[in-house]
């Protein structure tokens, strides 16, 4: 059964349709990611779950019970927010023991305090229980504001960008803790993100927004690999995806209604010599990232980036002759369209 | 150059400049404090002594102020001093050394006590729904909220004395003249004003994502008010109680004009203390001294709250 399911919801402020004919099904102990710009309507639509916010149209159902008119004390949903988390006033562990204490769901006193101990080990903040909130650092502060929602067994979390403010080692230590909970415990979460490396690591399903509008919904690979339109591809994948106009690189696969190729950096190989098959780049710059480098290329007057090994010795100036290995292509609109089976080994 | 004079003006204030700093703020708080010290003093002048030209400096102190601010006396011819019985009690002593007798206790603790009913039932009222109607104005789409927050802040911009008549009918017909009753009532008109406009900028100060939290951690939106809202808005709640008071403990206008007896408070009552011949300075003097022990006490109290700053600490940016 679906935990969480959005029919149809619209939701507008004065002008702005922060989200538009939104229907998403959440299913029990699923993961679910949401990705987009800033400004998609991602906080609206964990809001709108939440009961903080009423749709103009649509229904909100959580557990197959339809919430669109519940407060949000009666939904049984936990919400990680993007900012101000924390309650000033009271100490760490008050905090983590405020949705305990809640009228909804009193807790004994014994059982409050042995929850808040195991939440506070899993999140390292056993230390800090004593302080008030506002003596932590921004990294702590974050974790014990995930820690508010973890000490609860809600239905579903929506956790809005919960590790935007950590470090790069600490957000990778979590992103593999809170996976490994939600995988041991069957929570269902849906979960906001800018970073395409938690969205892709994390996911069980990805939903990429803009706009207001929710373009695509699958697994990971399904977005990386088969994204509906360019947009998709766009957000995914580290150098971005090169789209390139279709007449710099006809033949092969290519579908006649095919406007524009998509090139991620594995659809890409360079020959270091100019007398290759394919089309011929010149090396523009060649950025040097340690592990990796990343080369800029100019064919005709249209930029290409992929990546290279470091021992590669490429220099600005350079001609290499590219071969493409099953790009994507998209139509007029930007939609995605299948290649040319026929063609594919051509 | 350019480089030394901004360092310079980063930098700690050197020994010189930190010793004129602390003179001039010594010599303005010596100004200041002048007046209180002269009234303090005063109220332990003998009555001779605190109209004495050239003021005395120095001068032999007497509790008399105080014993003539809290009794009534009467002046009696020294043969019938000479029947009565000799007195019982430091104070009776001290008049009788006058040539008077106490006839009773005098106004003032019931005049005080008025003061303190009025201005804090008032203060407390007004900060009561200005907190909650701050609130209102700050978290909900109130319909034509910015013509009603200026209709409240224009309850205030008549001077006392273009609405005393109407308010003087008014109290008259609703029998509401010299109660306390209508003074907290006028009071609290008055104070709310403040009390919403100070309020409401403190209220939004306080990030909405607090009670939104506690909302969906399981609170209804009243109790969210109380655990999250409230501690946050102490600040400001204490700020406008400490304003608030101090206009309900210091009004003047309305009270000449609408009490006379049972609800008398302070001010109209210090400046008629007469003793013999006039006006009692000393007893004036002690008035006025006590008169200002509360506002110090309740503003000294708050002071923890005021300085405590507002929501500072746990954001995530
Ligand atoms: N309370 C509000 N009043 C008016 N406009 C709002 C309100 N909340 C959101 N919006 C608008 O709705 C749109 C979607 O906002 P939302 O907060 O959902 O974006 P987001 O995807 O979470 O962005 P970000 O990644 O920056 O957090 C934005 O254009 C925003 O300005
Ligand atoms: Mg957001």
């Amino acid at each position: 059964m679906a935990e969480v399911a959005l029919v149809d919801v619209s939701k507008s402020f004065g002008a702005v349709d922060a989200v538009r004919n939104l229907s998403l099904s959440i299913a029990n102990g699923e993961f679910v990611v949401l990705l987009g710009p800033t400004g998609a309507g991602k906080t609206t639509t964990l809001r709108l779950i939440a009961g903080l916010e009423r749709p103009d149209r649509g229904n909100v159902l959580i557990q197959g019970r339809i919430v669109t008119e519940a407060v949000p004390a009666e939904r049984d949903v936990a919400f990680v927010f993007q900012q101000y988390s924390l309650y000033p006033h009271l100490t760490v562990y008050d905090n983590l023991a405020f949705p305990l204490r809640s009228p909804a769901r009193r807790m004994d006193e014994q059982l409050v305090r042995r929850r808040i101990h195991q939440v506070a080990e899993l999140l390292h903040v056993e230390q800090k229980l004593g302080n008030r909130a506002t003596a932590l650092s921004g990294g702590e502060m974050q974790r014990v504001a995930i820690g508010r929602a973890l000490v609860r067994e809600p239905a579903v979390y929506l956790m809005d960008e919960p590790l935007s403010s950590l470090d790069a080692k600490l957000r990778a230590e979590l992103r593999l803790e809170l996976k490994r909970i939600q995988r041991e415990l069957g929570t269902t979460i849906l979960y906001v993100t800018h970073d395409q490396i938690e969205a892709m690591t994390m996911a069980d399903r990805i939903g990429v927004m803009n706009e207001g509008v929710l373009i695509q919904l699958g697994t990971p690979r399904e977005i990386y690999e088969r994204p509906d339109n360019a947009y998709v591809a766009s957000r995914l994948g580290a150098p971005a995806i090169n789209l390139v106009p279709a007449e710099l690189l006809a033949g092969g696969a290519m579908p006649p209604n095919a406007r524009t190729v998509g090139l991620r950096t594995e659809h890409i190989r360079m020959i270091c010599s100019a007398d290759g098959p394919g089309p011929v780049a010149q090396v523009h710059w060649v950025e040097h990232l340690g592990d990796q480098n990343h080369v800029h290329l100019k064919i005709a007057s249209h930029s290409l980036v992929t990546l290279a090994d470091p021992a590669q010795q490429l220099k600005a100036g350079d001609r290499v002759s590219l071969a493409f290995d099953d790009p994507l292509y998209f139509d007029q609109a930007g939609n995605r369209v299948a290649a040319n089976e026929s063609g594919r080994q051509a | 150059m350019n480089l030394s004079v901004t360092a310079h003006s980063v930098a700690e204030p050197t020994a010189r400049s930190k010793r004129i700093a602390s003179f001039v703020v010594v010599i303005y708080a010596l100004v200041t404090i002048l007046p209180l010290v002269w009234i303090f003093l005063t109220g332990f002048k003998t009555p001779p002594d605190s109209i004495a030209y050239p003021p005395k400096i120095l001068f032999e102190p007497s509790v008399e102020g105080y014993v003539n601010l809290f009794t009534t006396r009467s002046r009696q011819t020294p043969e019938f001093l000479e029947s009565l019985p000799p007195p019982q009690t430091w104070y009776e002593r001290l008049v009788r050394s006058r040539n008077m007798v106490i006839g009773g206790p005098s106004k003032v603790v019931p005049r005080f006590a008025n003061s303190m009913i009025i201005a804090f039932g008032s203060t407390f009222l007004a900060v009561c729904f200005g907190t909650i109607a701050a609130y209102a104005f700050s978290r909900f789409r109130v319909p034509l909220a910015d013509d009603l927050l200026f209709f409240i802040l224009s309850t205030r911009m008549m001077p006392p004395i273009a609405v005393a008549v109407p308010i003087y009918l008014m109290f008259r017909n609703l029998g509401l003249t010299d109660t306390k009753l209508g003074m907290i009532l006028l009071y609290t008109a008055v104070n709310v004003s403040l009390a919403v406009w100070l309020l409401k900028g403190f209220m939004d100060e306080i990030p909405r994502e607090y009670e939104e939290a506690a909302m969906v951690d399981g609170y209804s939106r009243l109790r969210a008010f109380f655990k999250v809202v409230l501690p946050q808005a102490t600040t400001g709640i204490a700020a406008t109680a400490i304003f608030c008071l101090i206009f309900a403990w210091n009004e003047y206008a309305f009270a000449v004009l609408l009490t006379s007896g049972e609800a008398q408070t302070m001010p109209p009552f210090i400046p008629f203390i007469i003793g013999e011949g006039g006006q009692d300075w000393p007893a004036v003097a002690a008035a006025t001294t006590l008169f200002f022990i509360p506002i110090l006490l309740f503003t000294i109290l708050l002071r923890r709250h005021l300085l405590r700053g507002i929501t500072f600490g746990a954001v995530r940016k």
